[in-house]
């Protein structure tokens, strides 16, 4: 506990020469508004944040010292927990690293169906976030329409998976089995709805003045705290750091996707208030379903062909170490694998995305009202597994 | 008098949704438009703990989160149930041998129903509901369930009871 926290500062003159004290407030760990369990001591001369702290670990769950007594097929179990918004984009991760450890070729079939997979799931991950800022701001109607559509792209991950919200769909060298006949089309069908209805929702969230008022010009973030700290995603493109991995360091089929005349761009904002990294999220959203519809046209012209690789009895990768990082919905997820050439990695550390993006909080709520509290943590769109790991 | 009693608890369960992890999204799927379990009489705009009948504990209980699941769950007024929603929640799951996650919440607070799954379907949570309210109906009223309860379930303690210390580091050779 910080000396802050101990003693108060008597005698600091308020308005009109009243003296005032710092109270220590406790937000969380168990609070509606952190959608988890993140816990923020915050020290308010007043209505006047003085500091603020992240208290982290509430979710801690060790799942990099569990990595370590799992074989490279359970891994995958942890790896797609740990961020469970985003649970496909980091199954691939996890995979792509050991695949490139193992200077293994994956059938392009799979490559094409992991990235249209990965969108699938980019577009889930900021369809929650769409309903749950508003909803933290009180507005509770845009949750029932985001999750409408959350439910209409859930569905066809689930038949192809059978799993709601981890997929389970990725394996070493591939995927878990073919894209079921008929899918692709079925795919292409829960885009148009959701596109379709998308308007709706965006325009009852951005379109409205009292969120507007509550986010507009609030929070700003800077382009250097966000260099200073490492915040990726989203977050860090609304400050106008034009950065995205899927377009400057490619994986899967991205190259493609985000070359010359690709459907893929790069979503940036200038103002780095709450209001711009909401509106990135919405952009992304459309992004994202321009690029599932070109891989399911990818996909339809490929024809039939392998989906996976097949492996060995027991599968070991040669050691050495190997860094990879992905663009998650959430800003950039690395994946450093050491191996001993043993079934079990011998370190498998995760670069989190969330974890990066709340340290910042400590930088952006000073000086800020205690009402407007609320308005910044949701912008920051974390999910506390990806904090605590 | 009995009847009428279990009648109006087993319908009007305002739940508290302690949610932690991954299963807390499907908690949310399940009172959303889709599967709705407002229509089961379960709402879910309890204010706090003091306000609730319910707790839903869904995702992953670690040790440092234990002390206040057993806080906020003495905070509820009697009668009070609760129900176990995931795998996490019910055994640690797929963290079965990690260091720092409390193996089944049922450790630390008497659970009326376990729902299995990783996380379990939104139908699932339903299923759990209605189970509960079966259970609710068949109960006397002003006698204390038959808790199976392991430590700390089945009497009063406080939240420093199931506070863990800090684990001292292994010895240097």
């Amino acid at each position: 506990m910080s000396s802050r926290d101990v003693d108060v500062t008597l005698g600091a003159a308020g308005v009109g020469g009243l003296s005032t004290t710092e109270m220590v407030l406790n937000i969380g760990p168990q609070h509606p508004a952190t959608h988890g369990v993140l816990r923020l001591r915050i020290t308010a001369d007043g209505e006047r944040i003085t500091a603020a702290e992240p208290v982290i670990g509430y979710m801690h769950r060790g799942a990099e010292k569990l990595f370590e007594v799992r074989d490279y097929r359970q891994i995958m179990v942890l790896a797609n927990r740990h961020d469970w918004l985003s649970a496909f984009n980091n199954e691939v991760g996890v995979a792509l690293t050991v695949e490139h450890l193992l200077e293994m070729e994956v059938p392009e079939r799979a490559t094409w169906a992991r990235t249209l997979l990965c969108e699938l799931g980019r577009v889930l991950n900021h369809l929650m976030f769409l309903g749950s800022y508003p909803h933290e701001l009180g507005a509770i109607t845009p949750m029932f329409y985001s999750f409408r559509e959350r439910e209409e792209i859930q569905a066809v991950m689930e038949e192809y998976s059978g799993g709601r919200m981890h997929f389970m769909a990725t394996r070493v060298g591939g995927l878990l089995h073919d894209l079921p006949e008929g899918w692709l089309d079925r795919v292409d069908a829960a885009v148009s709805t959701v596109r379709s209805r998308l308007p709706d929702l965006t325009g009852l969230v951005l379109g409205n003045e009292i969120l507007q008022g509550r986010t507009r010009g609030i929070g700003v973030l800077d382009l250097d705290t966000v260099l200073a700290y490492g915040v990726s995603g989203p977050i860090a493109r609304a400050s106008g750091l034009d950065v995205d991995l899927r377009r400057d360091e490619p994986y899967l089929a991205y190259g493609e996707l985000f070359g010359e005349d690709g459907p893929g761009r790069v979503v940036t904002r200038e103002a780095g208030d709450c209001y711009a990294r909401l509106d990135v999220l919405v952009e992304q959203i459309q992004v994202s379903l321009d690029l599932v519809e070109a891989c399911t046209a990818r996909l339809r012209d490929l024809g039939p062909g392998p989906i996976s690789s097949r492996l060995p009895k027991k599968l070991k990768v040669p050691a050495g170490e190997h860094y990879c990082a992905s663009e998650n919905p959430l800003g950039l997820n690395g994946y450093y694998l050491v191996s001993r050439g043993d079934t079990v990695p011998h370190r498998l550390k995760l670069r989190s995305a969330s974890f990066n993006n709340v340290q910042v909080l400590r930088e952006m709520l000073p000086g800020t009202v205690v009402a407007d509290m609320v308005a910044i943590l949701g912008s920051m769109f974390f999910v506390v597994g990806d904090i605590d790991k | 008098m009995q009847v009428v009693l279990n009648w109006g608890r087993r319908y009007s369960l305002w739940v508290f949704n302690f949610g932690l992890a991954c299963c807390a999204i499907e908690f949310i799927s399940a009172s959303m438009a889709r599967h709705d379990f407002i229509r089961l009489g379960v709402i879910p705009f309890a204010p706090g703990p003091r306000q609730s009948d319910l707790m839903v504990v869904s995702g992953t209980v670690t040790d440092k989160m234990a002390p206040a699941i057993r806080r906020l769950y003495d905070q509820m007024p009697e009668p009070k149930y609760v129900i176990s929603f995931g795998a996490c929640s019910n055994s640690g799951g797929p963290y079965w041998d990690s260091y720092c996650v409390t193996k089944g919440v049922d450790q630390l607070i008497p659970v009326d129903v376990y729902v299995p799954g990783c996380p379990p379907r939104p139908e699932a949570l339903l299923h759990g509901i209605v189970t509960l309210q079966e259970q609710i109906a068949a109960e006397t009223p002003g006698q204390a369930r038959s808790r199976s309860g392991s430590r700390y379930a089945d009497r009063p303690v406080t939240a420093g009871e199931v506070t863990r210390d800090l684990v001292a580091p292994p010895a240097q050779d």
